[in-house]
Parts: structure tokens; sequence; C-alpha cells
């Protein structure tokens, strides 16, 4: 097997074993970036230190030290501030950043070991779901090139699938983790909100932003869960909750768990018959696995994405004030048009006279979607649903209308509005499209949602199929 | 009840406010989309909230506070604060005069 498509367990054996140094490791990586990149579009910084901090790595190796991530490289998405590293947030305006600090979660990869292989490519400052909103080349999803890999975490996801990196960071506001694990056959974490830290990482939307990352196994995921989830002092939106074992919990039977079906979602029109198909193989194999299976309602489904759409545009028109190119970046006409449309759409939410009707309003029903979850998790321990309503769509296809691309989020962004959260599992292929599933659950429950995951990911094997890349 | 239509000239005033340079061209557009978003919002309207308490965050958190304190181990320096800055003077961030004499 080549070193790339190594999950990170394996990677950390072989390195442990001596089989391959983390120096040989992440030259693969390097020759694999090389060799796809003009092509995919996911990097838009390598790091040019890579294969030194792979030598130090291998020198920490010999003297017979671990680390939970030591040798492995990780890609970081570029919102992630990354000390002398260029962070451009996908966008042109701060094209030559050059941060003076890490991010707290990048401090605590490199403490954990990780070599820091380069900074990917977004829908720029996280506003998208394509990866067609970066303000470089749009990222190409390994399955099929024509397609979108999903965004706004677009880069990291191609990166991971395509064997570019063995992991990648992301960001979930309102499914930019999930959606581009699901269109690139990764398992994608959306936090809690506060289970890691935002602390140096540009904010889209700060009551709604979580730190999260992609991987290709469900144990690679929960082993960089326990790296990055913790109070952190500088974000003050961290709760005091102590930082699971989550890598424990896979192994555990998932005989007796009560999973909860939306039939808000599961009835929408517009949702592709063939995904809905995927979808009941899916509960079909949980249930075989002692699972119990009930339909639950989220009676405000049909408001979240309005919802969503009056609070982060206000939140964002607020984030992006900072960008006056007098401490950094370029000035303001730099923004392109999303970016534009939304602090537009923001400043006029929050503007005199329409405060009340437009954010006012959308907090209330914020309150309204938040306990539509909390009610089902009196009836059921999880939640399963479908990621995306369709398939990876065609490059193009919805760059012309805005709203259709909101509605991709469909089954995502109450997740967000609610705070709780969400893995994306692989769950079958369609036409050789990657279809993913989201498993949803209470606030700091992850535990959970990796259990379930885990027993899924037991029982099929949808992580061996790569792309044809 | 908010007017969810948009003329060109509703967007140069928003415009102004976010300190955004629009050209005419894009000014069509956006007036033309932020209408199509907004009404597609309003619906949010119809929806019976008396009594219902706004979420501004879901972390229940309350006021988290630190000491006032200095930790030079967070700190940037004078350099690193400007090593992006495109225009500095003497240790300042140097900016368009905004008064004039």
């Amino acid at each position: 097997m080549d070193l790339f498509d190594l999950s990170i367990k394996d990677a950390r054996f072989g390195l442990q074993t001596k089989e391959f140094s983390a120096e040989e490791l992440v030259f693969a990586c390097l020759a694999r970036i090389k060799k796809l990149d003009t092509t995919l579009h996911a990097f838009l910084t390598v790091s040019a230190d890579a294969l030194k901090q792979a030598q130090n790595a291998d020198a920490i190796i010999g003297r017979g030290e671990t680390k939970p991530l030591l040798g492995i490289p990780v890609a970081l998405k570029d919102l992630f501030s990354t000390e002398n590293l260029r962070t451009t947030a996908g966008s042109k305006i701060i094209d030559d950043y050059i941060p003076p600090y890490d991010a707290t979660v990048v401090k605590k990869l490199k403490e954990a070991g990780a070599i820091i292989i380069g900074k990917t490519n977004e829908d720029a400052w996280g506003h998208g779901s394509s990866g067609e909103n970066s303000d470089y080349e749009p990222t190409r999803n390994p399955y099929d090139i024509s397609r979108v890999p999903g965004g706004s975490s677009s880069g990291s996801a191609a990166a991971v699938a395509a064997g570019e990196c063995l992991a990648a960071t992301g960001t979930d506001t309102g499914s930019s983790v999930r959606l581009p694990a699901a269109f690139c056959n990764l398992v994608g974490i959306k936090p809690t909100y506060g289970r890691v830290s935002r602390s140096g990482i540009i904010a889209m939307a700060s009551s709604f932003d979580t730190i999260g990352h992609l991987t290709k196994t469900v144990y690679d995921n929960a082993l960089l869960y326990e790296v990055t989830a913790g109070k952190d002092f500088l974000d003050g939106t961290t709760p005091e909750v102590p930082v699971a074992p989550y890598t424990k919990a896979l192994g555990k039977s998932i005989k007796g768990l009560k999973l909860g079906l939306p039939k808000e979602y599961m009835s929408l029109k517009g949702m592709d018959s063939r995904v809905k198909k995927v979808t009941e193989n899916v509960i079909a194999t949980l249930v075989k696995l002692g699972a119990e299976i009930m339909e639950v309602s989220l009676p405000h489904t049909q408001y979240a994405m309005a919802c969503y759409y009056i609070l982060v545009p206000s939140e964002v028109s607020s984030n992006l004030a900072r960008f006056d190119g007098i401490r950094y970046g370029h000035e303001r006409s730099f923004f392109g048009s999303e970016a534009k449309r939304r602090i537009m759409l923001g400043t006029y939410a929050l503007s005199a006279g329409y405060y009340d009707a437009y954010y006012l309003q959308a907090q209330k029903i914020r309150t309204l979607v938040k306990k539509d979850f909390e009610e089902a998790f009196k009836k059921v321990d999880a939640i399963v649903a479908p990621s995306s309503p369709t398939l990876p769509f065609k490059l193009g296809e919805k760059a012309d209308d805005p709203l259709q691309m909101y509605l991709s989020d469909i089954f995502m962004c109450p997740v967000n509005i609610a705070g709780v959260p969400a893995l994306n599992v692989p769950g079958g292929f369609i036409d050789n499209l990657p279809v993913g599933m989201q498993i949803i659950g209470p606030q700091f429950q992850e535990e959970r949602l990796y259990q379930i995951a885990g027993a899924y990911e037991q029982n099929t094997e949808w992580s061996k199929v790569k792309p044809k890349i | 009840m908010a007017d969810t239509k948009f003329s060109p000239q509703d967007v140069k005033k928003i415009a102004r406010l976010a300190k955004i340079e629009l050209n005419p061209q894009e000014e069509q557009k956006l007036a033309s989309q932020l209408g199509d978003i907004l009404r597609y919002v309003s619906e949010l309207q119809r929806v019976n909230t008396k009594d219902v308490k706004p979420t501004s965050q879901v972390t229940g958190l309350e006021n988290v506070f630190r000491d006032d304190e200095i930790d030079v181990s967070r700190m940037l320096s004078q350099d690193q604060a400007l090593s992006n800055a495109p225009d500095s003077y003497n240790g300042f961030v140097k900016v368009p005069a905004i008064l004039e004499e």
C-alpha cells in the first residue's frame, strides 16, 4: 500500500515499528501534492519546511518518545492562523498575510507532533458550500474532477481524499466540514459549539463557528478530537467540560440505542430518491447491529435556513469590519461577490428600523430550533439523517443562483443553529459518487457519535473505495 | 412589515454603512439578489414568537472573566503587531488623514 493511503492509526504503527520514517511518509504526501494539485487545487500554500519538520519527528521517534500525532502530515484550512505561514482565508484581501502567532488548535496539533504540511483552499471566509467561492481557483472533487468537493472546507476534503495528507482541519458554521466530508467519502466532525477553541481562527459567525477536522476513518477522527478538544483560556465560549477519551468509544456495541429519523428531512421535495435509498440502507445496517429506529419531528426545520441566513450574515458583517486595509491586508474593494453579498445582507438586517423584524425574530426562531433538538433527544439517543439532499454537483451548476446554493445546507444548518455536535460518515456510493450520513447528538455527547459511527464503519467498507485519480 | 423590494438606491445606502464600494452593475445585481434573499427570509415573520426568548449563544455561559493582569508570554511585540501593516511609521500604524487642516 502507498504510504499516503494509510490511515493515521496504521501510519503511527508503521512509524513506531520503524517500517518507514516520517520523512518517507511526508515525502510521499508531498509527491502526491506535486502530482495532483495542479488538477485538484486543494492547497494554497505548501509548507517549505515540511521535510525538516519530518526529520525532527524522526529524531524524537529515534529517542523512543511518542506523541499522539508524531510524524503525521496534517493540512490546515486557510482560516487557521499559522505562525510565519501565509494565511489567506481563501481571499484576495489577505493574500499576503503572515500571522505572527498560531491559533490554539494549531499549537495543540504541533504539540501533539503533527507535521503541518500546508494550508488548504476554501470558499473565501467560509462563505460557501462548494469551494466555488474561493478567490483562487476552485478545488475539484477527487472522485470526479468535474464536480465540487463541497465547501467551505473544500481543499481540506480533497487533500485527504486524494492522499495529499492524512488529515485536515476545517470549520463548520453551517455545513462546512460535514458537506465536503460527505462529498469526498470522509469522516468529518462538527463539534458541539464551544468544545474546540476558536482562538486564532479567522471568524465567520462567532456564535455558530465550530472547529472540526476530516479524516479517512472514524478512529483517526476521534484521535484528532482528543488533541483539539478542550477549554481554552483564550476563548471565553469554551465551557469547563472534560475531554472524553473519544477513541475508546469505538468498538462498543450499539445494541439498544435509540436512533431518530427526522420526518421533515425524509419528506423533503428535491431530495434525490437515490440518496433516500442509501439512507434506508444505512438505517438497515444500524438496525442489524441492534439499534432501534424511530421517527422524530423537528417541526421548525422549514424556518432554519431563513433563520441562518439572517443571523450568520449579520455576524459576518461585524466580523469582516476589521478588514480595512490598515493593520493588515488590502482595502475592501478586494472582497469577492459572495462576501459583499453577505456583508450587505447583515448590515441591512442589523440596521435601525429592521433589527426587530429580522435579527431579533431570527434569534427567537433560533430558540425554537434548539428546542426541537432538545425535545427529540428526550426520545432518542442520536439522530441519523442524510448529509446532503443531492449528490456532489457539477462545478457551475449552482454558482449563478445564491439561494439555490444556500439550500444545499438544508440538512446541516439546523445543527449549527442548535449548537449540537454531528459527525458525517461515508454511507455508500451512487454512480461512483460518495453519499454521506450525519449522526447528530446532544451537546457534548460526541462519544456516542463515535460509538455509532465506529460500529457502522466496522460493518461496511466505504473508506476503502479510493478515488481513481 | 419590512420592505423586501430593493432599489439600487437602497443598495447604495447599505453599501455606505458597510463601507463597501460598488459599481453600478454590482448595485443592480445586488438589488435583485438581496431582494430575492430577503423575500425568502421574510417568511420568519409568520412564526408566532410571542413569549419566546431570543438565543444569542448556545453555551449558556455568562460573565466569563479573567484577572486584569498582563501575561507577557501572550503578548505580541510591536514588530510582530506591525509586521503586516501596509504602512507604518515609528512604531505606529499609519492611516490616511481623517481631519482636515
